[in-house]
């Protein structure tokens, strides 16, 4: 492939017309202007459902890039190491101590609880002996587990499960209309804004040494990489749900095709996110259509084989 | 001039360096050299401030480098540590473009493109510029890093054990290289070198280090005797002279 995101962004056209074409109501989108039903249908639900989808899996494929290269290891993601956990423990908390709080309360609330969450990850991390490659995804997970079965004994204890079983269990985007998905906006433009730092991050990806060495303040990248993790995953653990493998497999694909200079490859790693969580959610949507299978489910299946191809195959000489 | 004053270090409570003063020349290639564990990477990486000094004070001509902005000191000095670490996924070219990262902060300009290049061509990279660096040799990747630091354009430049990985050819070819910085470009050096004959063969300034200790400093031909490294290594050593600079045999 010459032009990967090229070929990205093409296949990104078809993926959200058929996204906006499908749905249980029988509409023709293409008349939308000339008839009031099909344009409520549109904009009230297939337009947000399809955003949300495409800010989703941008958003979480550029996170899933920044935490590998701030961790300095490919077997992460933001759904593997706690942050999802932690966004949920913060808001638990907030439900619990402050119920009234306003909406931006309660996401500020949720990202900080991920940052610290995710910011735990790294501090345990930077104990463990550098070439064990294997323990760091392995301490996420326990971290992830410990932190998740906190946050479960605490809904248990309040009545809170329901509550809490929309962030935990496997994300979806059924639920998505217009009003209840605008903070992905959020999610978006702090992926967005994590492009400017670009090789700031793709600096410290060579290690804090490398860094030191070129003058950068290490830890000011770490706290900013980090913010946009927590960002990013707390928007989408508290809209849609836990999104597994985007940010793991799709910046590895991106990493054997393009390597690690994040300049170039952070819009081509946003591009396929997008594209392969859309492609995920249109075969839940229609495998047994009208009714859905959530893209988390989809998304399991495809990305845990992607991921097995990856493991096996010898990346491509470039 | 570095000028390095009370310097002590520990590391998980054991002693490292005791108490270090001295003065690293202008202008000169300096070799640290001394037994493993003598504590000459600890003192470079000090220098470097790749690890926060615990007691004492460095200052690089006139500045003090706990003080000192890294951006700025990024400027004036170029650190390379040992490379233990698991590679990154940056093509060659890419890695030695972010050496130029302290002058330019992102927006590279002609000229940094220009050194670049040179960098890359001058430790014979040329041919590998679009290969990733977790897909060539380790002594290929070694020079890599060289050449990030040489595209530093620092007037100091300090290399803890450089000539790791690198075959005899470029071994020799490194330490002329870093020769003819030091004597054209008037660059200072400072290298950790294990094999004390790259010493011998190029340096002008020596520091033995032994224990945490300053063992002996001076010239080649002050340093480089059957006595002081008899008694540095703790092994008898014999000291020759080829083509007007000492041979130390060790084998």
């Amino acid at each position: 492939m010459k032009h990967p995101l090229g070929v990205t962004v093409a296949a990104l056209v078809p993926l959200t017309l058929a996204s906006l074409m499908t749905g249980a109501a029988s509409i023709d989108v293409f008349a939308a202007p000339s008839d009031p039903w099909a344009m409520l249908v549109l904009m009230e639900s297939r337009l947000p459902r399809t955003l949300a989808v495409l800010l989703t899996g941008a958003a979480l494929g550029v996170a899933g890039m920044l935490l590998q290269a701030l961790v300095r290891n490919r077997f992460v993601g933001p759904d593997t190491v706690g942050t999802g956990e932690s966004a949920a423990l913060g808001l638990l908390a907030i439900t619990l101590l402050a119920p009234a709080a306003p909406i931006w309360l309660k996401i500020l609330t949720a990202a900080a609880a991920a940052m610290a969450g995710t910011a735990l990850f790294v501090a345990v991390i930077r104990r463990l002996p550098p070439r064990e490659v294997m323990l760091v995804p392995i301490t996420g997970i326990v971290l992830a587990g410990v932190i998740g079965s906190i946050v479960t004994y605490i809904a248990w204890q309040t009545d809170l499960i329901q509550l809490i079983t929309t962030w935990l269990m496997t994300g979806e985007f059924s639920g998505v209309i217009a009003g209840r998905y605008e903070v992905l906006w959020i999610a978006g433009a702090a992926a967005g804004l994590a492009w400017f730092a670009a090789d700031r991050f793709a600096i410290l990806g060579l290690g804090e040494e490398v860094a030191t060495g070129l003058g950068l303040g290490t830890k000011g990248i770490m706290r900013l990489g980090l913010a946009v993790v927590s960002l990013v995953t707390a928007m989408v653990v508290t809209t849609v749900g836990m999104i597994p493998f985007i940010g793991l497999v799709v910046p590895n694909i991106i990493s054997r095709i393009m390597g690690d200079n994040l300049r170039q490859s952070l819009p081509m790693v946003a591009a396929a996110g997008a594209a392969l969580l859309m492609a995920c959610d249109l075969i839940g949507r229609l495998v047994r259509y009208p009714f859905e299978i959530p893209v988390g489910t989809i998304m399991g299946f495809v990305g845990a084989g992607i991921f097995l191809i990856l493991l096996y195959r010898k990346p491509a000489h470039g | 001039m570095i000028q390095l004053s009370g310097i002590s270090h520990r590391i998980g409570g054991a002693p490292i360096l005791n108490d270090i003063t001295a003065e690293l020349p202008r202008g000169k290639l300096t070799a640290l050299i001394g037994p493993n564990g003598a504590g000459k990477s600890t003192l470079l990486r000090l220098i470097g401030r790749l690890e926060p000094l615990q007691q004492g004070s460095i200052h690089i001509d006139e500045m003090d480098l706990t003080r000192t902005p890294s951006v700025d000191l990024a400027r004036r000095l170029a650190v390379l540590g040992q490379q233990t670490q698991i590679a990154s996924r940056l093509r060659l070219s890419d890695l030695v473009a972010f050496g130029r990262w302290p002058h330019h902060q992102g927006r590279a300009t002609a000229r940094d493109r220009k050194i670049t290049a040179e960098a890359l061509e001058t430790f014979g990279l040329g041919d590998l510029s679009h290969r990733f660096l977790d897909e060539v040799s380790g002594g290929q990747a070694q020079r890599a890093y060289l050449a990030m630091t040489f595209a530093q354009d620092t007037d100091w430049l300090l290399l803890d054990e450089p000539l790791n990985n690198l075959d005899m050819s470029h071994a020799r070819g490194l330490m002329s290289r870093l020769s003819g910085l030091v004597g054209s470009a008037g660059k200072s050096v400072v290298v950790v070198v294990h094999e004390v004959n790259y010493a011998a063969a190029w340096a002008d300034h020596i520091v033995a280090l032994k224990d945490g200790r300053i063992a002996a400093t001076g010239t080649p031909d002050e340093v480089l005797n059957a006595g002081t490294l008899s008694a540095l290594y703790d092994t008898e050593i014999e000291v020759a002279r080829h083509q007007g600079r000492p041979l130390v045999l060790h084998h």
